[in-house]
């Protein structure tokens, strides 16, 4: 025991641990910082499994065509603790998205920005989005069909750019298309560059913390005055003060081990994403969807007028950078209790809801044709009209379900036909399926006169009346 | 040289402006000379375009009259340890005896893989519904120019299509 004790004894002498980072950990902080405080903290514990559990998977994932498939299989299906860990690796992602957002809104709350901790709030910021860069660029090392197509899609959207497009899509891709050196550069950026920089970050982060010290739970009569701000807080520190190891520091632990138990049962409960099929770039039944932290995004391109997309898929990241920075430059001073900046408040609550619901509807995705639709079941045509029948097969056969609904089967690109037979004259109902109209394609080439009857006669049965009950258009049959 | 002692300060300072720069410049030199060939090796895919190679598809006979069939073949860039992944797609439609059209199976919005509805004569995109008539031309939704076309040859009763680039919307390889 004594000879251990001299030991830790040398190495403490040498290494200078108790002179330095002993008075580090036990710095004065403010004894109302409580668990509203816990969530950077949790991000790092967050950013530490994901460290950990991706130098484990890397032992075994092969970055290279189609091997990277085969390992995940393996990683998957058949390696020792393997589906434990890259769904570990999945739910650490999610958890240092939510937990980096959260940290940034209780930060932006309490006004926690404003002098002298602007700085923080930039690094933080930057480091916010070179984390959705690794979510991103970790989606694609799940080197599947949505993989190979989310690449092509990310390079098309980098190629809308004036003149270096093509260059950063080429650039992207590693060559002019997708193949063996397009996921070794993801592998790249994912493992060595975007670790790289936010380990640079968190240090930078912290180090700032210990500059400024973490900021009080914002109060009505404490307003931000910058020439007197410093003297202030160490003022008050000194008073009520408390060490940050340990007083402060177990709440930290403590949220901490929730994160890791939510993690580690999420992934032990729920597995990880499930692989689609093979990375074969000539396999055309795909539908590449980004993981659930981009849907709101993906909302946002589906549902933009066309003339607005190039701006918005090259603009928005770069404003919700730039726009997120200057925060403390606009107002780095003043009232910091959420009581006195409503704006601030209404501003995250808008934020959120816009979130919430853009992201359920790139859940629900209602812009994409539903190629899985199934035909009309009797029930549902409830006629035995000849007419009627083919034209209720034929609005599946020609992919008009694909886009619209019909009582409860079909798409949801284009307007519901439930109704139809109500909204359209027969006469109109020919028109709008030779013509095609807003959003909507001709189809006088791919039907004979025959079918156009036999689909508008169906058509017009559709009334809105509860199916099954009514079912025979009260107009003329369309002669063929 | 700063033999005077008045002369010895001045002649420290601009020593040390010296050594400043001398340092600052050399570590310059070193940074520059350890990032170039890294950063060029990176970006060298844009300059190096692979020639374009000529694919064979399929027999003339596998390729019935009117009808628009995929046809799966490598691209040009395909490296030893691509595998699938150096595979490429074109909708390969027979107009007349030695007359074919190669679609490109890339949507023009954001390149998504487009699919033929046979019955509809219509490709159709899954991600954001664009829709493309048989001849490519844009139907609906978003897409803002038409299918992309490969360059189609037949040689000896064998149907060729030639590797292209993945058509971005902004340039016109294609």
């Amino acid at each position: 025991m004594k000879f251990i004790k001299s030991i830790l004894g040398w190495l403490d002498d040498r290494s200078g641990f108790s002179d330095v980072v002993m008075p580090i950990l036990r710095h004065v902080v403010p004894d109302n910082a409580r668990w509203w405080y816990v969530f950077g903290s949790a991000t790092l514990c967050a950013f530490a499994v994901q460290v950990i559990s991706g130098i484990a998977l890397a032992t075994t994932y092969v970055p290279g065509g189609e091997a990277a498939y085969e390992s995940l299989l393996y990683i998957t299906n058949e390696a020792p603790l393997g589906n434990l860990l890259r769904g570990m690796h999945y739910y650490g992602a999610t958890a240092m998205v939510v937990l980096a957002i959260i940290h940034m809104t209780q930060v932006f709350l309490h006004a926690a920005y404003k002098y002298p901790r602007e700085l923080n709030w930039m690094s933080g910021v930057v480091l916010l989005f070179v984390v959705l860069g690794m979510s991103f660029t970790g989606q694609l090392l799940r080197w599947d069909a949505n993989g190979v197509w989310s690449v092509t899609v990310a390079a098309e959207m980098a190629g809308r750019a004036p003149l270096v497009g093509p260059a950063i899509a080429h650039a992207i891709l590693g060559g002019e298309t997708v193949g063996g050196s397009t996921l070794t550069r993801f592998f790249a950026i994912h493992v060595f560059v975007l670790p790289g920089l936010i380990f640079a970050g968190i240090g930078l982060h912290l180090w700032l913390v210990l500059r400024h010290g973490i900021s009080e739970m914002p109060k009505v009569d404490e307003p931000v005055d910058p020439a007197n701000y410093k003297e202030e807080y160490e003022a008050r520190l000194e008073k009520t003060g408390v060490p940050f190891w340990p007083i402060a520091a177990w709440r930290d632990t403590v949220f901490s081990v929730a994160v890791m138990a939510l993690i580690v049962g999420s992934a032990f409960f729920f597995g990880p994403p499930a692989l689609g099929t093979s990375p074969d770039p000539s396999e055309i039944n795909a539908n590449p969807m980004p993981d659930w932290y981009f849907w709101w995004y993906f909302a946002i391109l589906s549902m933009l007028p066309p003339q607005l997309e190039t701006f918005v898929i090259l603009g928005l990241p770069v404003v919700g950078l730039l726009g997120l920075i200057v925060v403390p430059v606009l107002s780095n001073k003043g009232d910091r209790a959420p009581s006195r900046r409503p704006w601030a408040v209404g501003t995250v609550v808008f934020g959120f809801t816009a979130l919430l619901v853009l992201t359920i509807y790139g859940y629900k995705k209602p812009w994409s044709p539903d190629f899985g639709v199934k035909p009309l079941p009797a029930s549902a045509v409830a006629s035995s009209d000849a007419a009627v029948v083919h034209g209720a097969e034929l609005v599946h056969q020609k992919g008009c379900m694909y886009c619209h609904e019909i009582d409860g089967y079909g798409g949801h690109r284009g307007p519901g036909l439930s109704d139809i037979g109500q909204r359209l004259t027969q006469a109109e109902l020919i028109i709008r399926i030779n013509n095609g109209g807003y959003n909507m394609p001709s189809f006088a080439a791919s039907l004979t006169a025959t079918e156009l009857a036999d689909m508008v006669t169906f058509l017009e049965t559709r009334t809105g009346a509860v199916v099954g009950k009514e079912s025979i258009p009260s107009g003329g049959r369309v002669s063929k | 040289m700063c033999e005077k002692e008045d002369e010895s300060v001045q002649c420290n300072a601009d020593r040390r402006s010296f050594l400043n720069r001398l340092s600052l410049g050399l570590a310059g030199l070193v940074g520059a000379a350890m990032s170039l060939p890294p950063v060029a090796y990176v970006l060298s895919p844009l300059v190096s375009k692979p020639p374009r190679k000529w694919r064979d598809v399929g027999g003339l006979e596998e390729f019935p009259m009117g009808e628009t069939k995929l046809v799966q073949f490598q691209d040009a860039t395909s490296t030893a340890w691509a595998g699938d992944t150096a595979m490429t797609g074109a909708w390969l439609r027979r107009l007349g005896e030695d007359q074919f059209i190669a679609f490109s199976i890339n949507c023009r919005h954001l390149g998504c893989p487009v699919r033929w509805v046979k019955d509809a004569k219509l490709f159709m995109c899954p991600c954001h519904g664009g829709v493309y008539y048989e001849d490519g031309a844009v139907a609906a939704g978003p897409p803002p120019e038409a299918l992309a076309r490969y360059p189609v040859r037949v040689v000896d009763g064998k149907v060729e299509v030639e590797t292209s680039p993945i058509p971005l919307t902004t340039n016109d390889v294609v």
